[in-house]
């Protein structure tokens, strides 16, 4: 499988993106600086962790209209798949490529800790290996985590089988509306997720609950 | 604040910056006239507390600093020690007190900063982050709103910075309550040959000037971190630095991507006192004369004078020394950071530190004198009173047991903290196998099978009891929690903070306090490589209490062979390694469930800790143990309910029928809760015993509660509750 990560200024947790990649896939990832107006021919494009530009405007806005986003968004018109984990999540939320928005956590307080994370759809590139109703403990550490949509955008979402991940019961860290914590776009092929699982992939971090999620990703490539 | 140079220094000017009559003397002598106002505002920044040292270098002095692994000892921007395979670890904690309580967010934020900034300008990426924090009275009106805003303020640099924030301590106490204590600490990783000091090196080269634009914040932080606080504390708002986290991670990528060029010869950051600290410190270091034009530093805002250039404290910044051949590769990489990036001034060989400004010579001073020949004092200290040791009939039992835990355990003190650490990012790096809440965090060396394990710890009411104890006891609990998780400490950072050394009372606890943790240094090779002096901590006369933090790391040479404190499988045996004890002095238990404070911390003794350690470190490497848990604060009781809690599975145990209270609450050092599978117990036991460790057999884990035979049956609900409650209750109160 061969993949890119897209990198702004403030990005952090690419290094954690690139180890789970890389210890799962076999192969290394490429980055691809926030300058470039191309990105390499790949199978993925991951949007990392972090805090691009500090999170100083909104969380993402900045990054949604760096020149690299425009490669990306020819890309994911084209099928390749496109993943974007907590920040990464709120740049494609950010460039449109994902519906609704991520708010301040509810108690608008950071949050780091292992939720569980229920899978609500295992159809997609990341969630293959897994079944509907897989319950997997997953690390989150995010301060603006709190999805919300309008309720035609919700209703559509739920009624398309959309939410890819959802907070177990009483696990909701944020306030997310229906207890969302990841989403799928239309044509299937671009995630967004707050938690991060490439922080749950060996014995190391307590648990491997979140490595199907990457081996799922060499079975649809 | 906008001073122009040519403005006469009058006698109230040299007090508002902090210098003594004499010390003011003995400068216009070293100089021959009277000091322009820039020539005033840098030597009151280099001769303060703060950056001289000047009340406590004569004690530093006595520490231990060497070692078999110590690299780089005190003295550069962050210790050094070898870990082995052309690795090192680069690590020091510092204070962040006075601007903390005036703006806490962001006085909490630039220490987490500054200390980052400490550990990557020697050449190493930051690799885990710990802190350690005193607050006022629960029930003082402004505790909550400094906690909420240093909590805040941490989580919000180091999240975005990208580093794991594993651990550290919160303690309340009445004594903080107009001076609270922020003591950030940060670890780094680096390769053995690619250390980088501040120390410059050869006449003519470009001094360049790294990272942010210069503004006109914290203008004199420094000398407010030497001075008390009276009740306008508050009034002193705009000397406190504003941070940038995104800045600094970029600044980071950039200062590492520079140094793998080949491009630095000297480099070191800008934190307390900024420009002039730096530059300074450079060329004293290096017996070079630095030369300054301040037209070409980068500001952010227009007509900024040289005093305010000279003494900003603006965040995010670097000075270095550059390889000149290397110049145009050296901006690019910070112009691919967005960051600024200014020739500045050249080193010279006059050993004068030079400053020009719009075309004219500002200052024109000794550079030596400014730096490492400031001058230092032999305070007068007064002999601490010792403390009187309790008698056993001098601790009263308590009614209830199982209410005396429960009490204990949900102390401010004494409770959960997780509240606190949920706020920082503890896993970003992916190379954390154990976060905070246990004795110490795990921190593996990426792409090996190795880890560092690190921990704060001082308890400052022994050591306001028995400043000489007390600094034993700091350094012997740090060395204790890295063993406890099977980690060979390696060396301390100590942050001494202190009320003001002019008082000869509080002059004799730092000496003492200084002399107890050499003592404990020496005897469990465990030495001093970075630290900072704190002193003046005290508002309107009163002093915070007696806080010298310290800071250890060690090593793990084999993941596997590392011991957490849950328990693991009923029916494993419970071992007391060290045996019952019997001092309650200064304990948890005294203070909190009988509201008494008096008597002799627990006096320590190191012989006894370090052979204690060694026997439960080498069980951990011959994976005989299953669980193990140090017992300090609140005693054996505190640490079963933590080994309950974190493992949700329970234990009975029995205790001597005569005195149960003192045996579950002595707070006695050199001792370790542990357990093994019930077959292997006899044998443990023999072997202690034959190295003269007593090990009793205490109990069983078993059922889900925490039951002391004959005292008390508390369900894992109500320890949980106790715990857990306090923390959330007390913010959301």
């Amino acid at each position: 499988m061969k993949s890119a990560i897209v990198l702004f200024p403030g990005i952090n947790r690419e290094r954690d993106m690139f180890k789970a990649l890389t210890a799962v896939g076999g192969t290394e990832p490429k980055f691809v600086w926030h300058t470039e107006s191309e990105i390499p021919e790949c199978d993925l494009i991951v949007v990392p962790g972090g805090f691009s530009y500090g999170d100083y405007l909104r969380c993402g806005a900045i990054a949604a209209r760096c020149p690299v986003m425009a490669a990306l968004r020819r890309h994911a018109d084209h099928g390749v798949r496109v993943l974007g984990v907590c920040n990464g999540f709120q740049i494609l939320i950010e460039a449109g490529l994902l519906p609704g928005a991520l708010m301040r956590n509810a108690n608008l307080r950071f949050v780091c800790k292992h939720v569980r994370l229920s899978i609500e759809n295992s159809s997609t590139f990341f969630t293959l290996g897994m079944s509907v109703g897989d319950v997997v403990s997953c690390p989150v550490a995010h301060g603006d985590g709190n999805f919300f949509a309008d309720p035609d955008t919700l209703e559509r979402l739920e009624k398309d089988n959309r939410v890819v991940f959802r907070y177990a019961e009483g696990s909701n860290p944020n306030g997310s509306i229906n207890d969302i914590a990841g989403i799928v776009n239309e044509a299937g092929n671009v995630v967004g997720m707050m938690p991060h699982p490439e922080n749950m992939i060996e014995p190391l971090h307590g648990a491997t609950d979140c490595r199907p999620l990457f081996e799922s990703l060499l079975n649809a490539a | 604040m906008s001073l122009p140079n040519d403005i006469p220094v009058t006698t109230e000017l040299v007090s508002e910056h902090g210098l003594k009559p004499e010390e003011y003397d003995r400068f216009v002598n070293l100089i021959g006239r009277e000091p322009t106002i820039t020539e005033l505002g840098i030597v009151s920044a280099m001769w303060n507390e703060h950056c001289s040292y000047k009340s406590s270098k004569k004690w530093l002095k006595t520490l231990p600093v060497t070692g078999e692994r110590v690299v780089h000892g005190p003295g550069e921007n962050a210790g050094v020690v070898d870990i082995g395979d052309g690795q090192v670890a680069v690590f020091k904690m510092e204070s962040h007190n006075h601007p903390s309580y005036i703006e806490p967010y962001q006085g909490a934020a630039t220490g987490v900063g500054g200390i980052l900034r400490d550990v990557f300008t020697m050449g190493a990426r930051p690799i885990a982050a710990l802190n350690a924090l005193r607050f006022g009275s629960p029930n003082h009106p402004k505790t909550r709103h400094l906690v909420a805003g240093v909590v805040a303020g941490i989580g919000g640099y180091g999240n975005s910075f990208g580093v794991p924030t594993v651990g550290g301590e919160v303690n309340f106490h009445p004594r903080y309550n107009g001076n609270i204590l922020v003591n950030a600490m940060a670890i780094g990783l680096a390769d053995a040959n690619g250390i980088f000091l501040s120390e410059a090196k050869g006449v003519g080269l470009p001094v360049v000037y790294l990272g942010a634009k210069t503004g006109r914040d914290g203008i004199h932080g420094a000398t407010m971190a030497s001075a008390q606080f009276a009740d306008d504390a508050d009034e002193k708002r705009p000397t406190v630095q504003v941070g940038d986290p995104f800045t600094e991670k970029c600044l980071l990528e950039a200062c590492l991507e520079l140094m793998a060029s080949g491009a630095v010869i000297a480099i070191q950051d800008m934190g307390a006192a900024g420009l002039t600290c730096s530059a300074v410190e450079m060329g004293a270091k290096g017996n070079l004369g630095i030369e300054l034009n301040l037209d070409n530093v980068p500001c952010r805002e227009d007509g900024m004078t040289a005093y305010e250039m000279m003494l900003s404290e603006s965040q995010e910044r670097m000075l270095m020394v550059l390889r000149p051949d290397k110049q145009a590769e050296a901006e690019e990489i910070f112009s691919k950071w967005g960051l600024d990036f200014a020739i500045v001034g050249k080193t010279t060989d006059d050993l004068r530190f030079r400053i020009f400004h719009g075309g004219t010579e500002v200052a024109d001073l000794p550079i030596k004198e400014l730096g490492d020949e400031a001058p230092e004092y032999d305070r007068p200290w007064t002999q601490p009173a010792p403390p009187k040791p309790l008698a056993d009939s001098d601790i009263p039992r308590p009614n209830d047991y199982t209410e005396a835990v429960l009490k204990v355990i949900s102390a401010p003190d004494m409770c959960s903290k997780q509240w606190v650490w949920q706020q920082y990012d503890y896993l970003i790096q992916s190379n954390t196998a154990a976060g905070p809440g246990g004795d110490a965090a795990i921190i593996r060396i990426d792409g090996t099978g190795k880890a560092l394990a690190a921990c704060t710890d001082v308890v400052p009411r022994y050591v306001d009891a028995d400043p000489y104890e007390g600094g034993k006891q700091a350094v012997a609990e740090c060395w204790r929690n890295l063993t406890t998780v099977g980690a060979e400490p390696l060396a301390i950072t100590d942050n001494l903070n202190f009320g003001n050394p002019e008082r000869p009372e509080i002059m004799g606890t730092l000496v003492k306090a200084i002399e107890g943790i050499g003592e404990a240094c020496r005897a469990l090779d465990f030495p001093v490589v970075s630290g900072n002096v704190s002193l003046y901590n005290e508002t309107n006369g009163q002093a915070i209490l007696p806080t010298p933090a310290i800071g250890g790391i060690g090593l793990i040479s084999d993941l596997g062979k590392r011991c957490s404190l849950d328990f693991k499988t009923d029916g494993d045996v419970i071992l007391l390694v060290g045996g019952h004890g019997s001092h309650l002095g200064q304990s948890m238990y005294l203070r909190e469930v009988h509201g008494l404070e008096g008597g002799a911390p627990p006096p320590v003794d190191l012989e006894k800790e370090r052979r204690h350690g060694d026997f439960v470190r080498q069980l951990i490497k011959d994976d005989r143990i299953t669980a193990a848990h140090d017992i300090s604060d609140g005693g054996l009781a505190a640490s079963l309910a933590d080994m309950v809690l974190a493992s949700g599975k329970g234990a009975k145990i029995e205790l001597p029928a005569s005195n149960p209270h003192i045996a579950l609450f002595a707070e006695d050092q050199a001792r370790y809760v542990v357990t093994c599978p019930p077959g292997q117990a006899t044998g443990l036991i023999a072997e202690a015993e034959a190295e003269g460790i007593p090990v009793p057999k205490i109990g069983t884990v078993t059922g889900s509660g925490l039951i002391v035979m004959g005292s008390a049956t508390i369900s894992i609900t109500m320890l949980r509750k106790a715990h857990e409650g306090w923390f959330p209750a007390f913010m959301d109160g």
